[in-house]
């Protein structure tokens, strides 16, 4: 009986620190809510005209400009979410300090606000899609299960970098640069298949990250079956194509168990 | 929805051989270098203050239990473990029923946000869900007098209409176990009348209260069943005209002694002593610091609090100095602060603080490391506002 109402007091504790979030987020800006649309459209404007116009980063087909906006749109998601999750604990310090409650909530509601973003943009990418006349088909079905995946790993590494940036500052520095390392070593400005013609080994290194493979997939199903390739049609053997999920779900655990772990000691590390 | 079982027992807290230590760093150690070097080296990096110690009380259902005892005597942390926010290090707390911490009014609440959206949030935190702040939102609004700021920023509110706001939700919170602190310190004498109400309330109907106050007063007017902590240890539980009486005692002996004797603190990593006297209309401290290893980069913090609690001075000396001080190993520096006697009758105390550049570490929080007391009226005009014209110098010996 406890733990129901504990779950609905952390549903209901969760769902205001959204709200909350989502409201400050864009407090005192005239645009407001625009900017989470036009923030990733202005990125991929400058990416595709320097990398596809300028650098001709591109396979060819007419739906990349599409593909390389979705890309953008995850990849931004999946930035923000990281980001804004291992901050989040430090952020919400004063609250940690002064009422006992379940400290997940913290990093579920800040990841949650990235994922409204998220969708707000893939209702932006689903619009252009219709005018430049993308063809659905019903792969569109299986879109969202990348999409949970993509945010499975999001949420595994903000508990584990959230627990550790309550001890180390410095933490904030790396994932900046690990994140800049990962953006190029996903296919988002450029198509995999301009690696896979002169590296093989590297790009089917490239489709086995976690990231890839989840960003990949969504493409795959939501815009373009066609022409953009997935680790499952590139990687033959299906115990080798499962590594980024296998990674995904591992990073999971590890952060639930070792965010739990620590969260005890927030309120006093802080 | 009480959890309460078919416990024969009327505990409704039971707090067991509780032991508590905070680690101070004694070096900048929030760096995955520092962090590195120090284990290289072998030294731990930081010292530990022992803050409770084996600490044991009950409270039975119904009982209005007051806490006392000096700042820095471990009052605020006994109730941080009690509400489950710290856990202690050893020993056990058994809590019969659900418990509502108020450590402090307003918990979650944001500048940026509007009144309303304000209580849904501080209600959230406290385990209303939204339809039950629908139903009690005029109430709370009525309550605060507050109908017509509801919709704006809390940043343009007075800082007594955000404690009334606060207040007013805070008293919805319906728990079997209320855990009050300082809650009295804030606020006008208006505010403070109906927080007396609503204890008389809480009183009348048999709820148990926890209530961590300096007011020797409301101990005696509400409490049935108080205790008093010094050094982080019970020195007394029982009747509450007993507790008061303790605890003013705690001061007089402090007088008493001090008059022969510096009062010193110190810790793994600094020493420090404080001299005080009074020159006719000058109040004179001098306050050495000594290291015991090399720090770099520190601010000193010197306040003096009111017997209440209540910061009246305070000088930190980055803010004064625009420098910031370096201690080799077993230097000694002198702080010599002389402030213009403008201070009411009543019994103060000296704290002073040494944290790094940027306040991320403590190197030394003694609070309340000595206690002078002002028994002569003087001439002037007590205000808060009012700065004593003071002259500070620091000096390496």
């Amino acid at each position: 009986m406890k733990s129901i109402k504990d779950l609905k007091y952390s549903q209901n504790l969760l769902k205001e620190l959204v709200k909350t979030d989502f409201k400050l987020r864009y407090q005192g800006s005239i645009l407001g809510i625009l900017w989470s649309v036009l923030k990733p459209l202005a990125l991929f404007l400058v990416m595709y005209t320097v990398f596809v116009k300028f650098l001709k980063f591109t396979d060819g087909t007419p739906t990349f400009p599409i593909v390389l906006l979705l890309g953008i749109a995850l990849w931004t998601f999946f930035a923000e979410a990281t980001n804004v999750g291992m901050r989040s604990i430090v952020d919400r310090g004063d609250i940690l300090r002064k009422i006992n409650f379940p400290k997940i909530i913290i990093v579920l509601s800040t990841t949650t606000g990235a994922l409204i973003g998220l969708a707000i943009n893939l209702i932006v990418v689903v619009v252009f899609a219709i005018f430049t006349g993308v063809k659905f088909t019903w792969w569109i079905l299986l879109a969202p299960l990348g999409i949970i995946q993509l945010y499975a790993l999001a949420i595994g590494l903000a508990f584990i970098l959230s627990t550790l940036y309550v001890r180390y500052r410095d933490i904030g520095h790396i994932w900046e640069v690990i994140l800049q390392a990962l953006f190029y070593a996903t296919p988002i400005i450029y198509p995999i298949t301009m690696v896979s013609s002169n590296y093989p080994v590297i790009a089917k290194l490239i489709m086995l990250s976690p990231a890839t493979q989840p960003i990949q997939d969504i493409r795959h199903n939501l815009i373009s079956p066609s022409t953009v390739p997935t680790t499952w049609e590139m990687i033959d053997t299906w115990y080798i194509a499962i590594i980024p999920v296998v990674i995904t779900v591992v990073l999971l655990v590890i952060g639930v168990a070792y965010f739990n772990k620590h969260s005890k000691n927030f309120a006093e590390d802080l | 929805m009480k959890s309460r079982k078919n416990k024969p027992s009327n505990v409704a807290l039971k707090v067991e051989h509780i032991s508590k230590s905070f680690r101070l760093p004694t070096e900048q150690a929030s760096g995955i270098k520092q962090a590195f070097i120090n284990r290289m080296r072998g030294i731990k990096g930081y010292t530990e203050q022992h803050v409770l110690k084996d600490i044991s009380f009950e409270v039975e259902k119904g009982d209005f239990f007051g806490i006392v005892g000096r700042n820095g005597s471990g009052k605020s942390t006994l109730l941080k473990l009690i509400s489950q926010i710290y856990t202690p290090d050893s020993g056990k707390i058994t809590v019969n029923g659900s418990l509502v911490p108020f450590i402090e009014l307003g918990v979650g609440f944001n500048p940026e946000l509007t009144g309303r959206e304000n209580v849904y949030l501080n209600g959230a935190m406290l385990g209303f869900s939204k339809e039950e702040i629908d139903e009690m939102y005029d109430e709370i609004v009525e309550f605060a007098e507050l109908h017509d700021f509801m919709d704006q920023k809390l940043k343009n509110y007075s800082s007594g209409m955000q404690v009334r706001l606060a207040f007013s939700v805070a008293i919805k919170a319906q728990g079997d176990i209320l855990v009050l602190d300082e809650v009295l310190a804030v606020g006008d004498e208006a505010f403070q009348r109906k927080c007396f109400a609503y204890f008389a309330e809480l009183k009348r109907n048999n709820k148990t209260v926890i209530l961590v106050t300096h007011s020797m007063d409301s101990i005696q007017q509400f409490c049935t069943r108080a205790m008093l902590i010094e050094g982080g240890s019970i020195k007394h539980i029982g009747k509450t005209s007993d507790i008061a009486l303790r605890y003013q005692e705690l001061f007089m002996n402090q007088e008493e002694k001090q008059v022969f004797k510096d009062q010193q603190a110190s810790n793994d990593a600094i020493s420090c002593r404080v001299e005080f006297s009074e020159l006719k209309d000058k109040l004179n401290f001098n306050v050495y610091i000594k290291a015991k290893s090399d720090i770099e980069d520190t601010v000193i913090t010197f306040g003096i609090n009111q017997d209440s609690g209540e910061q009246v001075y305070r000088w930190i000396s980055d803010d004064m100095l625009k420098k910031k001080i370096s201690f080799k190993k077993d230097d000694e520096y002198k702080l010599n602060v002389s402030l213009q006697n403008i201070f009411p009758v009543g019994v103060f105390s000296v704290g002073v603080r040494l944290k790094n550049g940027d306040r991320t570490r403590n190197y030394a929080i003694f609070d309340n490391i000595r206690q002078f007391e002002i028994s002569k009226r003087n001439n002037h005009g007590w205000d808060l506002l009012w700065k004593p014209v003071e002259k500070i110098g620091i000096e390496r010996q």
